[in-house]
């Protein structure tokens, strides 16, 4: 018992200074925490959500440097310095990202619950490949599971996203919303 | 007035807290002074519980409380679970066990720490002492003389058994030109939501009432089945469902944890919060289907159904849950599909295993039903030389033979199979099909059509057949300032109704949707209701609503006739005003509002204020249909099924949103054929969990699908005003069989009939090796 008490009072909290949707941070947490943890409960930044904490499902995914990472498995104590990006930090103040625009215009989000991790994960596609190909979006997302959409408006709102961001006058087709008429 | 929002692809109302990362779950709630719960969970499948010792948990640093079964089982109720069935065993189930353990799972003890790492730490400290027993995961041996026995104060694992007959079977068995049978699986399925399950309890002052926020589908019920466990008046418990992330039924119902996290509430006085982990998700929530159908069809050559025997095994896990006995008793009401089937016989057994209960997974016991008709009619169909769709037509009732009588025992309410079944057949050029697929054969490679013409039983349900009531409320407000709040005692979690019901309140009241708010999910703030499953939000829901819409424009007709001095039957509603029939004169909405509260000029017998609640209460269920066509290749070199085509004419009746309806088919169509394709729920035969992650369990990822293509019928229901049928499980209940009718037709010249599902390479490969089905 004793040993136990012991190594629990000798936890102390970690401490580090990074970047999180463009703002300088320091952050104490216990170091055990993984990004998700420290993000949520010590951040205050709860748009990022756990799903599985396993790395099964995408739903923790947010961009650390650019790339997207499963929060869930990576530990809070690697994030000195780094740059993250959460689904707080997608809109550009009041205007929300294309991509959070085509998803509500397509309903492409139903519970919700699973959307942040989609749209980070769309996000680095778009800024890799401004043309993504609807088989080249699928492999993209492949990571992260939906449990209510059946991907199909997902994949749209990605392309009409990307149309838009090409500087196209993009709008959802009518058989997009309809189904064939 | 014609309808302004109704009907159109109106953006959902939910979204932008959703996409920004702003919208509340239950895990995303922290309240001051908040403890944590974990929960020790058996280990084994089958035991006798010889001892715990909790004293190491209880001296880490950190825990508040560690309680037990026995502490639970003297202060806490047992968990309710619906269904009056004759001869129905009820065993006991407490929330925490009490000398036994019957699932891999079960909760065992629950402790209370100042985070959730240390209550995690905690749980796992606690040292259970088993005795292990013999388990039974197969519902056949299970009741059989000898089987181990679950609940040991009754003889045998027979939970209850079941049956009727309408028509008389054998008479058309015995003039049957041919007879055709078949046993099928449908496998056990976990519902997985995104958001796995979550409770927060508080006792808050000054009221002194116990405030709950849980991920459910169900607040209404929750309040009055957790204040009952927890001996807590109804009117000192508030049930708040904030932002939920799916449920797909698996939220219907009444957990231990949530009456577990409700008592630590009570008993420390400070608020306690329970997260499911995935594991826990997988292995204690509620799983879906688990039924074994042996079917026989009698027919005459033609193709002309005569009579069905149905028997069906349901494998309902160790105890019920709160829906868990009334499920598999609705594949019987469902079993004749869209058919005319004069005679059935249904025979049930419920049998306890070893395994987590079953209960209401989207489609709840009526995806068996359409899954073993459309399999069984094909089968038919190939054993007369018809083609599937012919004998599907052979057997649909015509339009004007509705409300029609099935030997299901159930009045289906309106419907025209035929004009589906023709839409999909052009959207889809069967023709050019079949002929496809005569080359591909030739070429030695295997492509198969499949059909589906389901119809399902939704907007649940006239109250008579439903265990707690099957009405929903509706409240409507006129606010002073010209705002409208809706309050609905259903609860969606991502169906999207805020949008929705908003555009049937800004129709019916000529204001705009921004005027219009939607509560919901809590049950301080919203009348009783019932809650959102089987496909009844806005058929039921939406149509109380409707009906205290309608009770408001009653209302302030009689303001506006006595402001323009004529009478209530001249006035009518158009967009901002109110106007008298055929003049110019008018009074705006917004003067009506002021008239009924600053109330100075009140016309006679007319009270004031604007607000009315209505309780809808249906006489019918709906039955929504529709034919889904599939067209599937299989890669001979790994036996991989392709959904290369997938065609779905859905009839859901009206339509409020089209936008909410192709998501609602879309992600039903996905979780159907992912059913027959991917997911399986295992459990090997000692009781253990072998499908306990999401890299165990096969839920479909955005690769897996081709474009569906979408159509619908419209034939509006009788049953309630705004002629909704809805639209939440048809997806799920159409596509299933439609997968495995494609792939069986594929391997129609190995001479195939029937493979059980999920229809995995490997067992496709097989059937390709060894050249025809072992």
């Amino acid at each position: 018992m004793k040993t136990i008490k012991k190594s629990r009072t000798r936890l102390e909290k970690a401490h580090i200074s990074l970047r999180v949707n463009g703002e300088s941070v320091e952050v104490a947490f216990a170091p055990h925490k993984t990004l998700l943890e420290v993000l949520r409960e010590d951040m205050g930044l709860t748009g990022t959500k756990h799903g599985c904490e396993l790395g099964e499902c995408g739903c923790c995914a947010v961009l650390v440097d650019g790339q997207p990472v499963l929060s869930c498995l990576a530990l809070g104590l690697a994030m000195e310095g780094r740059e993250v990006t959460t689904v707080e930090g997608m809109a550009d103040g009041t205007s929300l990202h294309p991509l959070q625009q085509t998803f509500a215009e397509l309903g492409a989000a139903q519970c919700g619950y699973c959307t942040p991790g989609f749209l980070l994960t769309a996000k680095v596609l778009l800024e890799k490949d401004a043309k993504p190909s609807r088989q080249e979006i699928k492999e993209a997302l492949s990571g992260n599971i939906c449990r209510c959409t059946g991907y199909i408006k997902i994949y749209e709102a990605v392309e009409l996203a990307a149309a838009r961001m090409r500087g196209e006058q993009a709008e959802p087709a009518e058989e997009t919303i309809y189904g064939r008429q | 007035m014609k309808p302004r929002f109704v009907g159109q692809p109106i953006k959902r109302k939910e979204d932008p807290r959703l996409v920004t990362g702003a919208s509340a779950y239950v895990d995303d709630i922290v309240l001051p002074g908040m403890l944590h719960m974990a929960v020790a969970r058996s280990i084994h499948a089958h035991a006798r519980i010889k001892s715990i010792d909790t004293s190491r948990a209880s001296k880490l640093p950190g825990v508040r409380a560690v309680v037990t079964g026995e502490e639970i089982a003297a202060n806490c109720g047992q968990l309710p679970a619906a269904g009056d069935i004759k001869n129905m065993k009820r065993p006991v189930h407490h929330p925490l066990a009490v000398g036994k353990v019957r699932f891999v799972g079960e909760p065992i003890a629950a402790v209370l720490a100042t985070d959730a790492y240390v209550a995690r730490d905690a749980a796992e400290l606690i040292q259970i002492d088993y005795e292990e027993l013999p388990a039974v995961t197969n519902p056949e041996k299970a009741v059989q003389q000898g089987s181990p026995i679950l609940h040991e104060e009754f003889s045998d694992n027979v939970a209850y058994s079941f049956g009727w007959e309408n028509g008389n079977t054998e008479d058309g068995f015995s003039k049957a030109d041919t007879v055709v049978k078949q046993r099928f699986i449908n496998q056990r399925l976990a519902p997985v939501s995104m958001e796995p399950r979550g409770v927060i309890a508080a006792i808050r002052m000054p009221e002194n009432e116990l405030v709950v926020w849980s991920s459910t589908q169900v607040p209404h019920l929750l309040k009055t089945q957790l204040g009952l466990m927890l001996g807590i008046p109804e009117n000192r418990m508030r049930v708040i469902a904030p932002e939920v992330g799916g449920g797909f039924g698996s939220k219907l119902n009444v957990y231990a944890e949530e009456a577990l996290v409700g008592y630590l509430a009570k008993k420390v006085g400070q608020p306690v919060k329970w997260i499911e982990s995935r594991r826990e998700n997988m292995a204690g929530t509620i799983h879906g289907r688990d039924q074994i159908n042996d079917v026989e069809l009698a027919l005459k050559k033609d193709g002309t159904i005569l009579a069905m025997k149905l028997k069906v095994i349901a494998d309902i896990g160790a105890y019920y849950q709160l829906l868990t006995a009334i499920i598999p008793t609705l594949t019987g009401l469902l079993a004749p599909g869209a058919y005319r089937v004069p005679a059935l016989k249904f025979d049930l057994v419920a049998a306890f295993t070893n395994k987590m209960a079953t209960d209401a997974y989207r489609g709840a016991g009526r995806p068996e039903a359409t899954y073993l008709i459309e399999r069984i009619i094909d089968i038919a169909a190939r054993k007369l030389g018809m083609d599937p769709v012919d004998i599907r037509r052979k057997n649909f009732p015509k339009p004007a033979e509705f409300p029609f009588q099935t030997s299901g025992g159930v009045f289906y309410d309106s419907a025209n199979y035929e004009k589906a079944l023709d839409r999909a057949l052009e959207v889809a050029d069967y023709k050019g099909l079949r002929k496809k697929q005569a080359e591909l054969r030739k070429q030695g490679k295997y492509m198969g059509i499949g059909f589906s013409s389901y119809v399902e039983i939704c907007a649940m349900g006239p109250s008579i057949a439903m265990a707690s009531g099957g009405w929903e409320s509706g409240t409507v407000r006129i606010e002073p300032t010209g705002t409208v709040t809706v309050s609905t005692g259903a609860s969606p979690h991502g169906q999207g109704q805020e949008t929705s019901f908003a555009q049937i309140a800004a129709d019916e009241l000529g204001i705009d949707m921004e005027n219009v708010t939607v509560l919901h999910g809590d049950t301080a703030r919203t009348p009783y209701g019932i809650g959102t499953f089987g496909s009844r939000a806005t058929a039921v829901g939406g149509t109380a609503m409707y009906l205290a819409l309608q009770d408001l424009k009653e209302k302030m007709k009689k303001f506006a006739a006595h402001m323009l001095e004529t009478t209530p039957g001249n006035i009518e509603f158009e967009v901002g005003k109110l106007v008298m029939t055929g003049t110019a004169r008018s009074v705006s909405f917004m003067d009506v509002v002021t008239s009924a509260y600053v109330a100075k000029k009140l016309p006679p017998g007319v009270e004031p204020g604007l607000e009315a609640t209505r309780f809808f209460e249906p006489s019918n269920f709906t039955f929504p249909f529709g034919t889904h066509i599939c067209v599937v290749e299989i890669d001979e070199e790994t036996g991989e099924p392709k959904v290369v085509k997938y065609v779905a004419v859905d009839d859901c009746g009206n339509v409020i949103n089209p936008l909410l309806v192709e998501g609602q088919v879309h992600g039903g169509i996905v979780q159907g054929i992912s059913q027959a394709l991917y997911e399986e729920v295992v459990y090997d035969e000692n009781g253990q969990l072998l499908s306990g992650t999401l890299m165990d369990y096969a839920v479909p990822r955005a690769h897996d699908f081709p474009m569906f293509e979408l159509e619908r019928t419209v034939t509006p229901s009788p049953v309630n005003p705004m002629g909704i049928k809805g639209a939440g499980e048809a997806g799920t209940i159409g596509s299933t069989p439609s997968v495995v009718n494609a792939v069986v037709d594929a391997l129609a010249p190995l001479g195939v009939t029937h493979i059980d599902m999920p229809l995995r390479p490997e067992k496709i490969w097989k059937i390709l090796k060894l050249g025809r089905a072992s």
